[in-house]
């Protein structure tokens, strides 16, 4: 019934590609998708409104009319709107001479402001700064104690008065504590509160004035609703805010609250929160949310990700394999290895240009990727490189291996045949042909979408196999419990 | 909706919610008009509703939905004013969420388990205090199970709740293997007698696929202890949420089988419309709402309320 953004949005740009040329008539059609689309994708009722208006008038406009590719066309003045409405890109944090300077968090109760403050606190470390965290959540049961124990896990110090209810002189103290021992950035986690609570609204300018945050962050929960904008427009009013973070990017969300509370605020999107651990935060790239709230994947983040596993030059390796086509099952494999310490391999492929919608029916439990890597290990030297050269009693000989059936194997030799020509096809994607290869593979077939699906997997197809518990327990011990 | 529980509050003199009341009162005590009331319904007053529905975040699906049946009924010379508008809504969500389907099932013999889940922050652990209480004010036993042995300070949290609402608690160490704390915890309340135990989850993600299965463990080990357990698993939902509350829904009910939700921080601007999607999709009833951050900020769904919040004035243009 909701269809996802990405699929009317295909739709309408294959609608508008039959005919050829945008006529007003059709392009109101369009943009009645556009904003349907907008909306599912959670962008604020209003927001939508705006933006459809401002694209209307654009697309309309005689330049778009004469245009002999009409579908391009749109798909690029609706891209750059939305970047030019989440831009401009700013994910500095300026510091002030003397040190100290001081960050303020705030947000809606668990938008994810305390695990952030640990996140930034790792960050400035890594730039070569030396945070305080400051625990001024009195509020919350043990969230003094949840901050001290992110504290340890970057190994920054966490200022805090047990005891005190007042964050107001706590705030005061740290900023103090932290000029007198050298720590030159101080991060202040205040509780969760309601935009409409008055009382911890003043208790918040409170601290503020007590403390005068050279930068305050508003941090937002990016499954968020219409209701973005409402506690945004609070919080920014209340406080005059210097950014957003936006949080739990991980997420399988639109994430149209990009959209809405840069709107409403007018204040950069600073940081993107994309999982638990401290180290998931990113630096905000309005073209890649762009192209997430119009289903279009993600691919530079899939290719940064990689990149901070894969050191450059195994990724070269990787890229000229590919474009030689002498990527192997060893490769394979290896990369399956890397791509999985990375994070769930959905999360990953959904990133790729149009198989975010394709994938929302294809399961790809680890469990089987297990299978995979089992038959692989069962495989000679020479099978891995050349996988063509597996025949019958080949096949025989590495199903006995691994105890699968001789038509697991065969299926990911040929799925693997498959995704090695896809994912040669993939590897000279340059930026500028992104919008090409995003509607490319809208129009994909289904067998090549599975075979995408066996990149990661040896794919649905060899799920009816029976795995021994000794199997089972092996592969358990070699599955590490990330997160 | 949670004005009615406020009004209530107010007029037997109970001050317990007095913090809820402050924060409230923009929302709902100033203004408890509908925005329907006295008006006649035309084209400009059902765009009017539209825009509404799609604020309270019910999507566009279901909003479209909604106004068509609203425009049939309109037609058919069923309605003709907003005050009707408000009735018909209040009479077709009564009929998606019945009665019985709203409230908590109980063990017929033995403990009841309540396995409680949801994304990351959603309000699990605040929402395990609260049922706690109100099960303790209806004279049952209760015992908390700390499963949540990943978050930071997760386990402190709960020891600190059940403490404060004067609970037992059954927790080991971060980072221990959550299934092993729901196999205590039932072995505990079946030695003990306790009426009721709650589990408390890490929050994770419906797309994790692993920690996804963690959680069906949890729900096999605590099956396998009490036959008839879990006898209601509660996906805990923030009532901030847009659309993608359908897919949590969707996954948590996949893998887990939910009987209801919790749908928490509802004393906020928000309106949780988004349950109405979900009972669309899945038949999913809301059981509980959450309206602040302390033990009794708890009440029963009420559909009538909950359309009554829809169409409240705020004084927060929306
Ligand atoms: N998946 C995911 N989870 C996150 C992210 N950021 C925070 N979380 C989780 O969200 C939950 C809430 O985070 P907290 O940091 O406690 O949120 P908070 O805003 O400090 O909460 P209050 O202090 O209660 O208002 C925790 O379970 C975090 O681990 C993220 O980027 N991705
Ligand atoms: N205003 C309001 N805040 C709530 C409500 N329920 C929970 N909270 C707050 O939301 C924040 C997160 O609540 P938790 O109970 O820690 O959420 P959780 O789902 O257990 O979080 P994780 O375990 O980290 O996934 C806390 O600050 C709670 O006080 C509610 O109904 N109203
Ligand atoms: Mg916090
Ligand atoms: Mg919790």
């Amino acid at each position: 019934m909701f269809d996802s953004l990405s699929e009317k949005f295909t739709l309408m740009v294959r609608n508008l590609s039959g005919r050829g040329r945008i006529t007003p008539a059709n392009v109101r059609q369009a943009m009645e998708d556009i904003r349907s689309a907008l909306l599912e994708a959670d962008v604020h009722y209003q927001v939508v409104e705006d933006f459809t208006q401002r694209v209307m008038e654009k697309a309309t406009g005689t330049q778009v009319l004469a245009s002999l590719e009409p579908g391009q066309q749109i798909v690029k003045i609706v891209f750059d709107e939305l970047v030019a409405l989440m831009g401009p890109v700013d994910s500095s944090i300026f510091f002030v001479d003397p040190p100290p300077t001081i960050i303020m968090m705030c947000g809606l109760q668990g938008s994810g402001k305390t695990t952030t403050c640990g996140k930034l606190a790792l960050y400035l470390k890594s730039k070569g700064k030396n945070p305080l965290l400051v625990a001024a959540d009195t509020q919350r049961p043990a969230a003094i104690d949840q901050l001290v124990t992110l504290g340890q896990q970057v190994d920054v110090p966490v200022y805090k008065q047990d005891g005190q209810a007042d964050p107001i002189p706590i705030c005061r103290n740290a900023v103090a504590f932290a000029r007198q021992n050298g720590r030159d950035v101080v991060i202040l986690d205040t509780a969760g509160r309601l935009h409409i609570d008055d009382a911890l609204m003043e208790q918040l300018s409170d601290i503020a004035g007590a403390t005068k945050p050279h930068q305050i962050f508003l941090v937002v929960d990016a499954m968020v609703g219409q209701d973005a904008v409402n506690s945004a427009r609070a919080f920014n009013q209340k406080l005059e805010l210097d950014g957003i973070i936006l949080t739990k990017f991980d997420s399988d969300t639109r994430g149209g609250a990009a959209l809405s509370v840069k709107a409403i605020t007018g204040k950069p999107i600073k940081f993107l929160g994309v999982g638990e651990k401290l180290q998931m935060l990113e630096e905000f790239h309005p073209d890649r949310i762009a192209q997430r709230i119009l289903g279009m994947g993600d691919i530079l983040t899939l290719v940064e990700k990689a990149q901070s596993q894969f050191d450059q030059a195994q990724t070269e390796k990787m890229q000229e394999k590919l474009a030689n086509a002498t990527f192997t099952l060893d490769d394979f494999l290896e990369q399956m290895r890397s791509m999985r310490k990375m994070g769930p391999m959905k999360q990953l492929l959904g990133m790729l240009p149009g198989l975010g919608s394709a994938l929302k029916d294809i399961q790809l439990p680890e469990e089987e990727l297990d299978r995979a890597e089992a038959i692989i290990q069962s495989m000679s030297r020479k099978e891995r490189e050349n996988p063509d050269i597996v025949d019958s009693s080949r096949r025989r000989r590495i199903a006995r291996g691994c105890g699968l059936q001789t038509e697991d194997v065969s299926r990911l030799v040929k799925g693997f045949s498959a995704a090695r020509d896809m994912a040669r096809k993939m590897s000279g994607l340059s930026m500028g042909s992104k919008m090409k290869m995003a509607q490319a593979m809208s129009t994909m077939s289904p067998e090549s979408l599975s075979a995408m699906g066996h990149l990661g997997s040896a794919g649905p197809a060899l799920r009816p196999s029976r795995l021994s518990p000794e199997q089972k327990r092996k592969m358990r011990d070699r599955r590490r419990r990330g997160r | 909706m949670a004005f009615d529980f406020l009004k209530k509050a107010i007029s037997t003199g109970v001050d317990k919610l007095r913090g809820g009341l402050s924060r409230t009162r923009h929302a709902f005590l100033g203004s408890l008009k509908s925005i329907l009331s006295g008006r006649k319904l035309d084209e400009e007053l059902l765009e009017d509703l539209r825009k509404r529905l799609i604020l309270a975040d019910l999507g566009v699906a279901a909003t479209n939905s909604i106004t068509s049946d609203l425009r049939q009924a309109w037609h058919a010379g069923k309605i003709d004013s907003g005050d009707q508008v408000l009735e018909f809504l209040k009479s077709e969500m009564k009929s998606y969420w019945p009665q019985e389907s709203r409230t908590l099932h109980f063990a017929t013999a033995g403990p009841t388990v309540i396995l409680v889940t949801g994304i990351n922050g959603a309000g699990k652990t605040t929402s395990i205090a609260k049922l706690g209480q109100y099960l303790k004010a209806q004279n049952k036993t209760v015992m908390v199970a700390a499963c949540d042995t990943f978050r930071a300070a997760a386990v402190e949290q709960l020891t600190i709740w059940a403490s404060r609402i004067g609970v037992d608690i059954v927790k080991h160490q971060m980072g221990s293997d959550p299934a092993a704390v729901a196999y205590d915890a039932c072995e505990a309340v079946v030695a003990r007698h306790i009426d009721v135990l709650i589990v408390d989850t890490a929050g994770r993600l419906h797309t994790q696929d692993h920690l996804m299965r963690e959680l069906e463990k949890i729900r096999r080990v605590i099956h396998k202890k009490i036959p008839d357990a879990p006898h209601e698993v509660l996906l805990v939902l923030d009532a901030t949420t847009g659309q993608n509350a359908i897919r949590q829904a969707e996954e948590f009910k996949k893998a887990v089988q939910l009987t209801g939700i919790f749908l928490a921080k509802l004393d906020g601007t928000a309106k949780g419309g988004i349950v109405v999607a979900i009972r669309h999709q899945l038949d999913l009833p809301v059981k509980f709402i959450g309206i602040g951050e302390k033990p009794e900020d708890i009440a029963p769904f009420s559909p009538d309320d909950f359309v009554e919040a829809i169409f409240a004035q705020t004084e927060n243009p929306g």
